[in-house]
């Protein structure tokens, strides 16, 4: 009874998952969390990052394209973002969100097209164009800037049918309906035919071709999607957290951070991009604390962050080595092992449901 | 043998004439022309190195030939890509498993129904209903396909995790999945025990049996080809020396040479 059971596809453990998650979203996070500090430092950055790292997951764990230059089409969607709401008048907010994200998802195209002749490391460098290239492409010409001479834009503020939101946990819940929706939206297309192809490009390209698959199509799919993804995050990111527009925001150091949170989080997982986006976030906030509370201050500040990079690069060697998966298995095998020790009966229920 | 068939053999469905592919100096394949006739299975064989393999990827479209053509139902093929193969209605099975390891036995066969799945991504994206009727429609399709093969009780298990034996049965339900007319099977029995051969042999006659499906497979067991095939085509350095039903082909003395080695004057 429970398996046949199911609304739109989705099973009930699906639906149990997304409206307590969206509880949480938004009516216990904005109940328990008064403190601006936590918006706007913590939940901001991490849903914005979170939803770049789920664009990295398509073309990486997905599609299985080695891609490093997810900060660049953030760049590309936050600068989109900054100069639509500047020069087409009363434009509405998620118009010019989404057409950013559209502006980004052109650049994914022309960036993805190396894809089609190499592949693994070599695309890595390839897919670095991009990072240097729009960053470059900014800073170069002024009218992206508006002639801006100053260096550091102030972004606008966000208004949505007449009401502007501008205190963190405004701006909380505006991103809490974007990433909400890009995430079904993603969780839809890996499920689907659409996820089929690029996970089957990612596992034997002859294969998937001899199957009908269209590399050419599949390849620049996913590299739209991704700077899609990461092209909205971008516009969040700069609109939100930064307040401010600066190409240097952008650099590959972001990228990298996105990349690692793809890796750490789990390759071809949607919870993986966020799991790993908030260990990626939140790391260094418990170190600065441990810092601080523990010893007092006795280490100094620079050791603490040199500290939270040998660690990150230990786990991420611990991590393709032992799980390769990443936190979003170990997340499920927790999940798998408290079910079976709290009713061990429904075990091989459950197994074969699955 | 060849009676009470649903389908009985008709026309060439796929023609082959004079191919020829060569890597840099080494000629893999010299002037090979033969027909596949509509609803028979044919085999290709042949000693190591004779150039099988290298017919089915050029007939796939994997390599391209230097010279020569190929033509379904009569019409030559243009263009040639494994992806425009595919939609011609030719699919294959590949003789090192090239199956999507990490995605599960049931999503493998989906994969099988890509040309027949139409949604774009913003359809499947938005689960809009066509794209969720398609989806359902097609899983019945891939869980009918599993049933056959006898594999529902791993239809949920990655691929990766299969034994060997099993994989191949996956892969077998892969290109069957894609309903194509001509099904390419590079050594589906390969490193098969008897029990599992016997197996296979099963399911592929009864593909061509039931659906009429023409089958072109590479094998070495002289045993099988000489039971399940309807005609052999005999490959030896890249040139076809025999092309028969299996008993003339046995009593030709080109293959016997070859199969034995002769000294070459």
């Amino acid at each position: 009874m429970n398996s046949k059971f199911s609304f739109l596809g989705y099973t009930k453990g699906d639906l149990f998952n997304f409206i307590a998650l969206l509880a949480v979203a938004l009516v216990v996070v904005p109940l328990l969390v008064q403190s601006e500090y936590w918006y706007s430092s913590i939940l901001i950055p991490w849903l914005c990052l979170a939803l770049a790292a789920i664009g990295q997951q398509i073309v990486m764990g997905y599609a299985g394209q080695l891609a490093l230059g997810a900060a660049g089409f953030m760049a590309a969607g936050a600068f989109a973002c900054f100069n639509l709401i500047l020069r087409v008048p009363d434009i509405p907010f998620f118009v010019a969100l989404m057409l950013s994200g559209l502006v980004a998802a052109a650049f994914g195209v022309l960036f993805g097209l190396p894809s089609l002749r190499v592949r693994g490391i070599y695309l890595m460098v390839a897919t670095l164009a991009s990072q240097f290239f729009i960053i470059w492409m900014i800073d170069k010409f002024g009218w992206f800037k508006n002639y801006d001479t100053s260096g550091i834009i102030t972004a606008q503020d966000i208004v949505i049918f007449g009401k502007p939101f501008t205190s963190p946990q405004e701006m909380y819940f505006v991103i809490v309906v974007v990433v909400t929706l890009l995430t079904i939206l993603a969780i839809n297309m890996a499920r689907g035919s659409t996820g089929r192809n690029w996970m089957a490009v990612r596992d034997m390209d002859i294969a998937a071709e001899s199957m009908g698959i269209s590399l050419l199509k599949t390849k620049l799919q996913a590299f739209a999607i991704c700077a899609f993804y990461c092209g909205v995050a971008g516009a969040l990111f700069a609109f939100t957290y930064l307040k401010s527009l600066e190409p240097v925001a952008f650099d590959i150091k972001l990228s990298f951070k996105i990349l690692f949170m793809v890796i750490l989080g789990g390759l071809g997982t949607i919870n993986g991009a966020f799991i790993g986006a908030a260990f990626i976030l939140l790391f260094p906030v418990l170190l600065n604390s441990i810092g601080n509370n523990v010893f007092h201050g006795a280490i100094d500040a620079t050791i603490i962050s040199s500290i939270e990079q040998v660690v990150f690069g230990v786990l991420i060697i611990v991590f393709l080595i032992y799980e390769p998966l990443g936190m979003a298995k170990l997340w499920d095998n927790i999940k798998q092992r408290v079910i079976s020790k709290i009713a061990p009966k429904s075990e091989p229920l459950k197994q074969k449901k699955t | 043998m060849t009676q009470g068939r649903k389908f009985s053999i008709g026309a060439p469905i796929l023609e082959v004439n004079n191919i020829s592919l060569s890597f840099g100096g080494v000629k893999a394949i010299t002037g090979c022309s033969f027909a596949v006739l509509e609803h028979e299975i044919k085999a290709i064989i042949g000693p190591n190195g004779a150039g099988k393999s290298s017919m089915l990827n050029c007939i796939n479209g994997i390599y391209k030939p230097q010279e020569g053509t190929i033509a379904l139902k009569g019409k030559v093929l243009e263009k040639i890509s494994p992806n425009i193969i595919a939609r011609s209605g030719i699919s294959r099975t590949f003789q090192n498993l090239a199956l999507f390891k990490r995605m599960s036995v049931l999503d493998n066969i989906l994969v099988g129904r890509k040309l027949h799945m139409k949604s774009n991504f913003l359809q499947v994206g938005f689960k809009m209903p066509g794209a969720r009727a398609e989806e359902d429609e097609n899983r019945e399709k891939c869980e009918e396909i599993v049933e056959f093969l006898e594999i529902k009780d791993i239809r949920n298990t990655p691929v990766g995790n299969l034994p060997y034996g099993l994989q191949k049965k996956v892969e077998l339900g892969r290109a069957l999945a894609t309903e194509a007319e001509v099904l390419l099977l590079d050594e589906p029995m390969a490193g098969m025990n008897v029990e599992e051969k016997r197996e296979m042999c099963r399911f592929i006659l009864k593909v061509n049996d039931e659906i009429g499906t023409t089958m072109v497979l590479i094998e070495h067991d002289m045993g099988v080809v000489m039971d399940i095939s309807d005609n052999v085509v005999v490959l030896d350095y890249g040139k076809i020396i025999a092309d028969g039903p299996p008993h003339e082909v046995r009593a030709n003395q080109n293959v016997i040479d070859a199969y034995l080695g002769v000294a070459h004057d």
